[in-house]
């Protein structure tokens, strides 16, 4: 069990994958923010976080991709969660999340 | 009335001890025989009311701890998250709780955004005292076997 984060960033021409691995809490949400910030702030960028090795997440997560999606609409730039495990997006569902930030679960989580 | 078994931890109030004190939830609600989706429930609002008293604590005081308590009841699990470090006194603390109600400390304990609302949508009772620090008390009952038992009012017995 992984209660750290890893943070990968693969940039393609005007893509940004972040690849993400273990929780995203009080601790680690900083570490995302510094990582995905920048790219939201950029022009006309692809953010695609991949989050299917994310199994667990809370308010402090939320609120760093509120802030991204945030930074991402003033830049013209566009945030997308993919990969998202049933348990994370019920979080989104519960908070209304989903219904302002784009996410595909075309791959479900749980183990 | 009401045998239990008590818990309680001291972490210093800092972000770092948030994931820690989720492994233990994790751990004593699996041993209780919670569902997976119950400890996932327990283990989202416990780090938020952790979250909560680390920024709270960081705000006031250069350092201070975070208690958190444990009642391992047959039918329920009560966690405690107390800001102010010192331990609980559990008759004390359950006179001064109330309902949760809009109020100023909510105010306080929202800036962590959803934090409070996670709480309160994922257990099945929140109370939160404020008069010395802020204490958040949360309950989660056991829905195995259909056993949904009748809230009587007099959550925590003090049987120290």
């Amino acid at each position: 069990m992984n209660i750290n984060l890893e943070v990968e960033v693969v940039e393609k021409e005007s893509t940004a994958i972040v690849l993400l691995a273990g929780e995203i809490d009080a601790y680690t949400a900083p570490k995302l923010k510094e990582a995905l910030l920048p790219f939201a702030e950029q022009k006309g960028i692809l953010i695609e976080v991949n989050l299917e090795k994310v199994n667990y997440l809370d308010s402090t997560g939320l609120g760093v991709f509120i802030s991204a999606l945030k930074a991402t609409k003033e830049s013209g730039s566009e945030l997308k969660l993919v990969h998202v495990q049933d348990r994370v997006k019920r979080l989104f569902e519960i908070t209304g999340l989903d219904s302002i930030i784009t996410i595909d679960t075309t791959v479900r989580g749980g183990k | 009335m009401n045998a239990f078994d008590f818990i309680e931890m001291k972490v210093p109030a800092k972000s770092e001890y948030v994931g820690v004190i989720r492994l233990s939830t994790s751990g004593i609600a699996n041993r209780m025989g919670f569902t997976y989706e119950d400890i996932e429930d327990l283990k989202v609002a416990i780090s938020e009311a952790m979250s909560n008293a680390a920024t709270h604590a960081y705000d006031e005081r250069e350092e201070g701890e975070i208690t958190i308590g444990f009642g391992v009841y047959s039918d329920r699990l009560e966690v405690m998250v107390a800001d102010h470090g010192g331990s609980f006194n559990l008759s004390k603390v359950k006179d001064g709780i109330g309902p949760y109600q809009q109020s100023e400390s909510i105010e306080s304990l929202r800036e962590g955004g959803f934090g409070l609302f996670l709480i309160d949508a994922l257990m099945d009772k929140v109370e939160i005292k404020s008069d010395h620090g802020v204490i958040v008390l949360m309950t989660k009952y056991l829905h195995t076997n259909e056993n949904e038992v009748g809230l009587d009012d007099d959550q925590i017995s003090t049987t120290q």
